[in-house]
C-alpha cells in the first residue's frame, strides 16, 4: 500500500531533518518560557476585581483566542512593515526575521490561553484555604505565594501540559515564514527530491513521537510532584485534548 | 457604498468578505465530516469488537499527535503523488489535481473528528444504561435503541463540547490557505501586497474571524440552553 515509499531517500534526509528538529525544539522551549513569564503576572491580574485592570487583559486574551495563530503570525511578520516607525527603528533587523516573529506570535498566542488557564485555576482555589491563611495573618502576597500558587499549579497542570503539546505542534507554522524548523526542513528536501509522501510521513512520525514523549514526561512530573495526593481527579490526559 | 477608504482596503475589501464566506463553507463542511467521524469513532471505541476498538483509538491517538499543517501537506501533496502512482499502474501518464476545497474539508474534518470522537464517547457513556435496557425490553432492535434513545440524548450531552470544537475548527480552517484555497487567510495574504497595507489587511481578517467567533458563541450558548431545557435545576 505504501507504494512509492523510498527508504533510502528518507535515510539521506535525516541530517537535514535533524537540524530542523533542533529549531523546532528551540522554538517550543523558548515559547514555553516566554509564555510563562508573560502569563503568570497577567493571569494573577486577570482575576482582579478591578475592571480597569482585568478588562484590557480580557480583551487581549479574547483577541488572541478568537483568531487563528496563522493570521497572528502573518500580522506580525508581514504587518509590522507597514509602519515606518517600525522599519526605521533599531529593532527592525530582529522584527523582519521570521524566527523572531514566530517567537513573538507564538508567545503572545500561548500566553493568551495560559492566562485564562491560570486565572481559572486561581478562581478554583478553595475559599476555605484562603480564609484560613488570612486568619493566620498572612499578607495577600504571602497568601498568593504559599497558598494560591501551589494549589492553582496542581489544578492547572493537566491543562497546561496540553498547551505545551499545542505549542509543539503549532511551531510547524514557522515553516510558512521561511524558518527552517522540522516542517521547513522537510519542505526544502521535498523541493530538491520531489518526495512529499516520504518526507511528510517521516516528520509526521517525528511529531507523533515528540507529542507522546512530552505527555509521558509531564505525566511523570505530575506523578512525582503530587505523589502525596492519593485520590486525585486532575490527571494529565494520555492524548492531546482540545485547547 | 460610502466605505471609508481604509475599510474598503483600496477596493480589495470585498475579497475578504468572499474569503470569510469560503471559510464558513469549508468550516461547516468539515464540521459535518467531523461529526460523522466522531460518532463512528465513538461507536468503534465503545464496541465489544477489539479490532474496532483498536481502529478507533489508533485514529484518535495518531491524528492528535501530528500538526494539522503537516497532515494537510501530506494529504494534498502526498495524496497527489500517491494517486498519480496508483493511476500509472494502470498504464499511461496521468496528471492528478486534487480539489483544494475537498482536500481542506477532509483534512480539517478528519483532524477534528478525532476530537469529536472523545466528546461523543463521553456523551454515550453518560446516557444511563437502564434506558437502553428499557428500550431492549420494549423489543427495539439495537439500531432502534441507538437511534431513538442513545443518540438523541448523547447529542444533548455533547453540545457544550461540540460548541468548543466548532470554534477551534473554524480557526483551524485557516491552514487550508497553504494548499491554495482562497478562504479568509489566503485572501488576506493575496491582497496584502497590492494594497500595501499588510497590517490593516490582516487586522481586518482578524476582526472577521472574531465576528464569526462571536456569532458562533451566541448560537452555542443558545444551543446549550435549548439542550438542557428539560433538565434545568434550581
Amino acid at each position: 500500500m505504501l507504494g512509492p515509499l523510498d527508504l533510502h531517500l528518507i535515510w539521506n534526509s535525516l541530517p537535514d531533518l535533524f537540524s530542523g528538529l533542533v529549531v523546532t525544539l528551540q522554538l517550543t522551549v523558548m515559547t514555553v518560557v516566554g509564555g510563562i513569564l508573560l502569563s503568570v503576572p497577567l493571569g494573577v491580574l486577570r482575576t482582579s476585581p478591578n475592571r480597569v485592570i482585568s478588562g484590557p487583559i480580557w480583551a487581549y486574551t479574547y483577541f488572541f483566542r478568537g483568531t487563528p495563530m496563522l493570521i497572528q503570525l502573518f500580522l506580525i511578520y508581514y504587518g509590522l512593515a507597514q509602519f515606518k516607525a517600525v522599519r526605521s527603528s533599531g529593532l527592525w533587523f530582529i522584527l523582519r526575521e521570521g524566527y523572531w516573529c514566530c517567537l513573538g506570535a507564538f508567545t503572545l498566542n500561548t500566553a493568551a490561553y495560559t492566562i485564562e488557564i491560570i486565572a481559572g485555576a486561581l478562581r478554583n482555589v478553595p475559599l476555605g484555604d484562603i480564609e484560613a491563611a488570612r486568619a493566620m495573618g498572612m499578607s495577600p502576597f504571602t497568601i498568593l505565594r504559599r497558598i494560591k500558587f501551589p494549589i492553582a499549579t496542581r489544578i492547572l497542570f493537566p491543562a497546561y501540559t496540553n498547551e505545551v503539546v499545542f505549542i509543539l505542534q503549532s511551531t510547524s507554522l514557522a515553516s510558512l515564514v521561511t524558518v527552517m524548523d522540522l516542517t521547513g526542513a522537510a519542505r526544502v528536501v521535498i523541493a530538491r527530491t520531489f518526495a512529499p509522501y516520504e518526507m511528510f510521513i517521516t516528520i509526521g512520525i517525528i511529531y507523533l513521537i515528540l507529542t507522546y514523549l512530552t505527555l509521558w514526561g509531564f505525566r511523570r512530573i505530575e506523578g512525582h510532584l503530587y505523589r502525596h495526593l492519593r485520590s486525585r481527579k486532575e490527571v494529565v490526559s494520555e492524548v492531546p485534548v482540545l485547547r | 457604498m460610502a466605505w471609508p477608504a481604509f475599510l474598503d482596503l483600496k477596493g480589495y475589501g470585498h475579497l475578504l468578505i468572499d474569503g470569510a464566506l469560503i471559510t464558513l463553507s469549508v468550516g461547516m463542511a468539515a464540521m459535518v465530516v467531523a461529526l460523522t467521524l466522531g460518532i463512528l469513532g465513538a461507536l468503534a471505541r465503545l464496541s465489544k469488537n477489539p479490532v474496532l476498538r483498536g481502529v478507533g483509538s489508533t485514529y484518535a491517538t495518531v491524528i492528535r499527535g501530528i500538526p494539522e499543517l503537516v497532515l494537510m501537506l501530506l494529504v494534498y501533496y502526498g495524496g497527489t503523488v500517491l494517486l498519480q502512482w496508483l493511476l500509472s499502474l494502470g498504464g499511461g501518464d496521468v496528471r492528478v489535481d486534487i480539489n483544494a476545497f475537498m482536500a481542506g474539508t477532509l483534512v480539517v474534518g478528519f483532524v477534528y473528528g478525532a476530537y469529536a470522537t472523545e466528546i461523543f464517547r463521553g456523551a454515550f457513556l453518560a446516557v444511563p444504561k437502564g434506558q437502553s435496557e428499557a428500550g431492549q425490553a420494549y423489543g427495539m432492535s439495537s439500531a432502534q435503541v441507538f437511534l431513538r434513545i442513545e443518540l438523541p440524548q448523547a447529542w444533548r450531552l455533547a453540545i457544550p463540547g461540540l460548541g468548543n470544537l466548532w470554534l477551534t475548527l473554524l480557526k483551524a480552517t485557516s491552514i487550508t490557505s497553504v494548499i491554495g484555497l482562497t478562504e479568509l487567510a489566503r485572501q488576506a495574504d493575496l491582497i496584502k501586497a497590492p494594497t500595501k497595507m499588510p497590517f490593516t489587511v490582516f487586522f481586518m481578517a482578524c476582526l472577521l474571524y472574531l465576528a464569526m467567533t462571536a456569532v458562533s458563541d451566541v448560537l452555542r450558548i443558545r444551543a446549550e440552553r435549548w439542550a438542557s431545557s428539560g433538565f434545568r435545576r434550581s
